[in-house]
């Protein structure tokens, strides 16, 4: 008799890659990360007007990459999902995963953001079309995130979510373009000046090209991560159901069979239930 | 039937349930006329504030009653099986969303004008330009149903529907919001010419969403 609710599972779940791709992924994605932290803080010199404050330059505009990248990655997932010849639950998976980690990474940007913004501009927020556009792009999917928690059946979910990225996505360029318009058509001169970042300097040059390349690897590693994370805990839930259902069977019957036993047949019913 | 006749009958389903019961009339409407006096209470309304602010008050308080207005529009379907009757109806998705958002609409446009009337004896407003200014509501108007039809049905029969629909809906609005306020800034204060570039981003909107609700509300409204 198997009693596989109980045991931890031996085999890892089911990644994006192999567990030995991904697991030579994270220490490449380490390793990178080491690298830019000795340019970011050593190797380049501090900016000849800002000073040591243009290092958060290596991390704001690879994690802005991020968050962009992540959104476009779940907008396509969503699409897989909602083309019925390219369905599959794991394109849901990979859209929820991205969409976090957009999330993530949208609101580090705006907080590095603002701690650049204090030193340099000398508030920590400015209504700027760029900024204005990021904060409504991480309120946009905070609430993707929040329809994704909501519990329900599989397909249905599924495809509530997938929709709800694609009117979240549609929306971006509106929201940019009608953002960048207000500001421009009302205030002249806006807080970023494009002769401040003219001239950059060869190392700076490329940190800032390394960290968006290693910002891309963590992203890809992450995502691999988080979504064995999204296989377990559909796992958990259905094995949780099984329990569930195991008890009330034994609840029910007289004869008191050990519950192990009455959880395969649950799993088993379930399993045939849902195939149906 | 049409597509247009099928919604024809689902908008005029749903404004002879808000005839009859008068919900949006004595709750939804109050509420914005409160949000109104709120604003007052807010800033200073000696100093010219409100005066100056109107129209993105205006919208603001619109913007708040659309998200009651939406809830409203979906609960009178969660109740004695009425979404399992629309879905055996046989009405085309598509017409079922035309129906809901035009019912929305004309709601909408009822509260705009009382809370129109509302701001012009509150805050002090002159109305110039009435074309433009209802030409851009008209526009505001259709985006902001379209959006709160395709959300409501998104988020139809979920537990967490009420405290969800503003979340998912506001961020998606924000261009509505400033198309909308800048519009009416231009008309009442400004240049006509200000306000064409808006108006036109307002009826953009309102295209795409109208064509996304359409062809998403029947795969939705499948769902349970």
């Amino acid at each position: 008799m198997t009693t596989r609710w109980t045991r931890t599972p031996t085999t890892a779940p089911a990644g994006l890659f192999p567990r030995p791709v991904s697991r030579a992924l994270g220490w490449i994605t380490l390793a990178s990360l080491a690298v830019l932290v000795m340019f970011g803080l050593g190797a380049t010199p501090p900016d000849a007007i800002q000073g040591d404050a243009v290092r958060l330059l290596y991390l704001h505009v690879p994690s802005a990459w991020l968050a962009y990248l992540a959104f476009g990655v779940t907008s396509l997932a969503s699409a897989l999902y909602l083309w019925p010849r390219t369905r599959n639950i794991a394109y849901d998976r990979i859209a929820g995963a991205s969409a976090e980690l957009g999330v993530v990474f949208t609101g580090l940007t705006l907080v590095m953001g603002s701690l650049w913004g204090r030193p340099i501009w000398g508030v920590w927020w400015a209504w700027d079309a760029r900024l204005v556009t990021t904060a409504v792009l991480f309120f946009l999917y905070l609430g993707y995130l929040a329809l994704r928690r909501v519990p329900g059946s599989e397909e249905g979910n599924a495809k509530r979510n997938a929709i709800a990225a694609i009117i979240a996505f549609v929306d971006v360029p509106i929201v940019h373009f009608s953002v960048t318009w207000w500001r421009t058509l009302h205030q002249q001169g806006t807080v970023f000046n494009p002769d401040l970042n003219a001239k950059i300097h060869g190392s700076m040059a490329f940190t800032l090209w390394w960290g968006v390349l290693a910002f891309t690897l963590l992203y890809v590693w992450l995502l691999d991560l988080r979504y064995r994370l999204a296989v377990l805990d559909d796992g958990l839930a259905g094995a949780e159901l099984d329990l569930a259902i195991a008890e009330r069977i034994a609840a029910d019957s007289p004869a008191r069979e050990p519950v192990a036993a009455t959880v395969d047949a649950a799993s088993a019913a379930r399993v045939e239930g849902s195939a149906r | 039937m049409s597509i247009w006749s099928e919604a024809r009958l689902v908008a005029g389903k749903d404004l002879r349930i808000e005839a009859r019961s008068k919900v949006t009339l004595t709750q939804v409407l109050p509420f914005g006329a409160i949000v109104l006096l709120l604003f007052a209470f807010a800033l200073d309304p000696d100093r010219g504030i409100l005066t100056k602010a109107a129209p993105g008050l205006f919208w603001v308080a619109v913007l708040l009653a659309t998200l009651l207005a939406v809830a409203r529009a979906f609960s009178i379907e969660e109740q004695h099986g009425a979404r399992d009757a629309l879905r055996l109806s046989g009405l085309d998705g598509g017409a079922v969303f035309l129906g809901k958002m035009g019912a929305i609409a004309v709601e909408l446009l009822g509260l705009e004008l009382v809370l129109g009337i509302g701001v012009v004896v509150f805050y002090d407003i002159r109305i110039e330009r009435v074309g433009v200014l209802l030409l851009a509501a008209l526009a505001a108007t259709a985006g902001l149903a379209a959006t709160g039809t395709l959300y409501g049905v998104l988020a139809a029969g979920l537990r967490v529907r009420e405290t969800l629909v503003p979340l998912l809906l506001l961020p998606v609005l924000a261009p509505v919001m400033l198309g909308a306020t800048r519009s009416f800034e231009a008309a009442l204060g400004g240049t006509t010419s200000d306000a064409w570039p808006w108006i036109e981003l307002l009826g953009l909107f309102a295209v795409i969403y109208v064509t996304m609700g359409v062809l998403a509300f029947g795969p939705l409204l499948e769902e349970v």
